[in-house]
């Protein structure tokens, strides 16, 4: 049988980008990692997702698959060790439901809260307070959004537990408060995960890039 | 009792191609279901409020004492509950993904175009939101092109996961070529599809749940009118 070729583009702190890393890393398969920059696009990212030219992309023996959901799936369905998703439809169906939950509502709105000023601010931390309430429910009796183990959900909401502080810090707002403590347990739970300890972007470094970027979007008047 | 024997019920609107999806995916298993309508013009009933407390919406698939959310998730549960043939999805992870990819963009990108037409408000906003829509057009042709490996669906000899997502919004392009006057889905650019697009709506699983295009071009006025007159003055 030929050797596996996986390749992953990505960039250091991208958050869709990580959590490819997390699966591949839960499923222990080797991969080569290349980190792009975006301002700079490779040849190589615009061939392998030329529809929307963005990371990450994952690269099985010269077959590109973009979409970060779409990837875990596949990385899910070719490599059988540690699933990603239950065998059971209804939980694989609650699974796919928090995973784009996450990706539609509550990130944006949390991304729209540390971008966005004025009204639109104020509607984004509206917005990402309903859908704390929401994800905070979710977890009700369960060490993980899939139960006992992490799951597509857990990888889906997984920038929370390394960024969040980062936003905290940036900004001096914390929107991940006391209303929300089992989703603060779940923070810790998940950056304790060997996964999450040995693989996520040093935090000084993502404090710099987001101060930086928050400054750049709101600047002192 | 085996779970493919509980009660099946879809909670939805004749109107909403989300939800054709569903139907679309219990026809191709020949699955009875019970289709309860939402009147959503008239506001949100206490059942829907109950069955999709987090987004409110339709379809929500109701499997005995189950609620499942979002189209495209319900129709992976329902190939998963339901394995017989035909298969929804390929077996294969990587045409799964090509699927999975594609009807992704559909719901992000190329149907919130087609909307924008609707929406443009003058000459020049309309022809930016058609040239841009087009362009997400012509992807799919392409897409088409490598996806049905010379058979007359994405989905190979039948219809599957791909022609579900895309051929359900087929009534509202064809509304949106009627108000806007521009044909859009033509022999020049996306001739594959135009003959790919008729035979969708004839499968046995798709003709019965397609709205009637002028049925829906009459329902799309009633609610235009609708959201003029209740849209309270920009301040």
């Amino acid at each position: 049988m030929a050797a596996e070729e996986v390749k992953l583009l990505k960039t250091w702190s991208s958050r869709f980008g990580l959590r490819v890393v997390w699966a591949l890393k839960l499923k222990g398969i080797q991969y080569d990692a290349i980190d792009e920059d975006l301002s700079n696009k490779s040849a190589l990212l615009l061939q392998y997702n030329p529809v929307y030219k963005k990371v990450p992309v994952l690269v099985h023996n010269g077959k590109p698959i973009s979409e970060s959901l779409v990837i875990l799936e596949y990385i899910d369905e070719t490599w059988k060790q540690n699933p990603i998703l239950p065998e059971d439809p209804l939980e694989k169906a609650r699974e796919r439901f928090w995973a784009k939950f996450n990706d539609e509502k509550l990130l944006p709105s949390i991304w729209g809260a540390f971008t966005k000023e004025g009204k639109e601010r104020e509607e984004a931390i509206a917005a990402a307070v309903e859908n704390l309430k929401f994800v905070e429910e979710e977890l009700k009796g369960k060490k993980f959004f899939g139960g006992e183990k992490i799951g597509l959900a857990d990888l889906a909401f997984g920038w929370l537990a390394y960024l969040i502080c980062v936003f905290d810090e940036v900004t001096g707002f914390k929107i991940v408060d006391e209303r929300y403590p089992l989703l603060l347990a779940w923070m810790q739970e998940f950056s304790q995960l060997p996964i999450a300890k040995d693989n996520c972007p040093p935090h000084d470094k993502l404090v710099i890039k987001y101060q930086a970027l928050y400054e750049k979007l709101h600047p002192a008047k | 009792m085996e779970k493919s024997d509980l009660k099946v019920k879809v909670l939805g609107t004749w109107s909403s191609p989300f939800v054709m999806r569903a139907r679309i995916a219990l026809n191709m298993k020949s699955v009875n279901y019970e289709f309860l309508q939402e009147r959503l013009w008239e506001g949100k009933s206490e059942r829907l409020l109950k069955s999709n407390p987090v987004h409110k919406k339709v379809p929500v698939l109701i499997h005995g004492d189950k609620l499942i959310c979002e189209s495209l998730i319900i129709v992976e549960y329902i190939d998963e509950v339901w394995p017989s043939a035909p298969s929804i999805l390929h077996s294969d992870p990587n045409e799964r993904a090509i699927a999975r990819f594609w009807a992704a963009y559909l719901d992000d990108k190329w149907f919130p175009s087609m909307r924008s037409i609707g929406f443009a408000r003058g000459e020049d906003e309309k022809k930016a939101a058609i040239a841009e829509f087009e362009k997400g057009l012509v992807l799919l042709e392409k897409a088409f092109g490598n996806c049905r490996k010379g058979k007359p669906f994405f989905g190979g000899d039948q219809i599957g996961y791909l022609d579900i997502a895309f051929g359900c919004f087929l009534g509202w392009l064809r509304v949106t070529e009627t108000t806007s006057g521009i044909k859009l889905l033509s022999e020049a650019k996306t001739p594959a599809l135009i003959n790919w697009a008729h035979r969708f709506c004839s499968d046995a699983a798709v003709k019965d749940v397609m709205p009637d295009t002028e049925k829906l071009a009459e329902f799309a006025k009633m609610i235009a009118s609708k959201r003029r007159g209740e849209a309270p003055p920009k301040s």
